[in-house]
């Protein structure tokens, strides 16, 4: 814990915890923007929009797609409550290309039943997906 | 006294039932175990969630948000999370007890959304207006089904149908303590500020501010605690069927010991009848 390299990370979900180590760096998307985490930001609550989330470890890099919840900030540890969050050997490609086909067709219908804001999510949480497993 | 053939009878139809509630003993054991996993797995996420909420809601004093005051209208939503299935001792009664002999409240001002049959069946038999509910949820729940349930309510508060919502469930201490409760979800409720012995903590910011954070966290806030208490609902459920089944296997062993001696008495007695009709027949011939 001493050195000032790193901070301790911690992803929760309702069902287990994710993922509990010291790491470098964090990077995720949130609603005001991208955002990138290293050791002794200022505290911040942030709350998530679908995307990926980039581990920076000792060992290497690992990213996992995060789709919704908030993180508390603190200067020594990072806490994600991800509401919905999966490593890339969970996700079901052909799921998420057909998630991704079915949100862009329903964008460009425009029908006045679609709800807009949610093919939107629906959207970004499966290019989410598709980009974490590239 | 009975005959042979009576207390025989009984006694095998006691021995089938006492099988059953063995079996099912064994089977919400595993299930309890499973469940209870589950409950504590997810304990750490709504904990976070808590300490989060708490903390916003602290800083941002009393703020005007719609989430933190109650609406006009008087009706009280009451979601009530029961099983669907019986045998479970007391578990399903104590919550449905737990609604009818509220003090405060009236039957009209209540919208119950019933997770579990066996609470809407029971209380729409009482008479209260009953919102239909996806009752199978009970069986597995999972977050998602936390989510639609907690969007549906919000959605209603929102529109102004209900002012209040609240949530009866059996909290989960341990194998053999489970406390029926009710606990109030929207308004969310400022807990008082301990200022004492508190290290003070730093500056927390948001992006983006207080009262928008707010608009978002609330509802998580909400179905993380729906979702907790399914899954201790889930456990409790066990717990009482298993509690319940031990208690109807040993009556049941009781039941046969007590049948089995009045079986050997009566067989006893017969023997003892048989002989002396034939003593009495020999000496009658003799």
């Amino acid at each position: 814990m001493a050195d000032n390299n790193s901070f301790l990370l911690r992803v929760i979900t309702p069902d287990r915890v994710f993922y509990e180590n010291q790491v470098q760096m964090v990077e995720f998307d949130t609603t005001e923007g991208e955002i990138g985490v290293l050791p002794g930001h200022i505290p911040m609550t942030v709350i998530i929009r679908p995307g990926i989330l980039t581990i920076t470890e000792a060992g290497g890099d690992k990213e996992a797609a995060l789709h919704a919840g908030f993180a508390e900030i603190l200067p020594d540890r990072v806490t994600i409550l991800a509401e919905i969050i999966e490593w890339p050997d969970e996700i079901d490609e052909e799921r998420a290309t057909a998630a991704l086909e079915r949100a862009k067709a329903r964008l460009r219908e425009k029908a006045s039943t679609t709800d807009l804001a949610r093919a939107e999510l629906a959207l970004q949480r499966a290019v989410a997906r598709i980009e974490v497993i590239r | 006294m009975a005959s042979m053939r009576d207390i025989k009878r009984r006694k095998t139809s006691i021995q089938g039932t006492q099988q059953i509630t063995k079996a099912m003993k064994l089977v919400s054991t595993v299930k309890l175990q499973r469940a209870r996993n589950n409950a504590e797995k997810s304990k750490e996420f709504f904990h976070c969630m808590y300490d989060t909420v708490t903390s916003i809601l602290q800083r941002v004093g009393q703020v005007d948000h719609p989430y933190l005051k109650s609406g006009a209208s008087e009706k009280k939503a009451v979601i009530v999370i029961t099983s669907n299935r019986g045998l479970a001792g007391g578990y399903n009664s104590n919550i449905v007890k737990l609604i009818t002999r509220h003090p405060d409240w009236k039957k009209e001002d209540l919208v119950i959304y019933a997770l579990g049959n066996k609470g809407r069946d029971a209380l729409a038999r009482y008479g209260y207006f009953i919102e239909e509910c996806n009752g199978d949820i009970m069986e597995s729940p999972t977050y998602a089904d936390a989510m639609a349930l907690s969007a549906e309510l919000l959605d209603s508060f929102a529109k102004g149908e209900i002012g209040e919502i609240y949530l009866a469930y059996t909290a989960f201490k341990n194998t053999v303590s489970h406390i029926p409760t009710l606990m109030k979800l929207l308004p969310v409720e400022v807990p008082p500020q301990k200022d004492e012995d508190h290290t003070p903590k730093a500056v927390m910011n948001f992006e983006p501010e207080e009262t928008e954070a707010l608009d978002l966290i609330i509802p998580k806030y909400m179905t993380s605690l729906i979702y907790g208490a399914l899954m201790e609902a889930v456990a409790s459920e066990n717990g009482a069927r298993m509690q319940a089944m031990d208690n109807a296997t040993s009556n049941a062993e009781e039941m046969i010991s007590d049948l089995a001696l009045k079986y050997n008495r009566a067989r006893q007695g017969s023997i003892t009848q048989e002989l002396t009709e034939i003593i009495a027949g020999a000496e009658a011939l003799g």
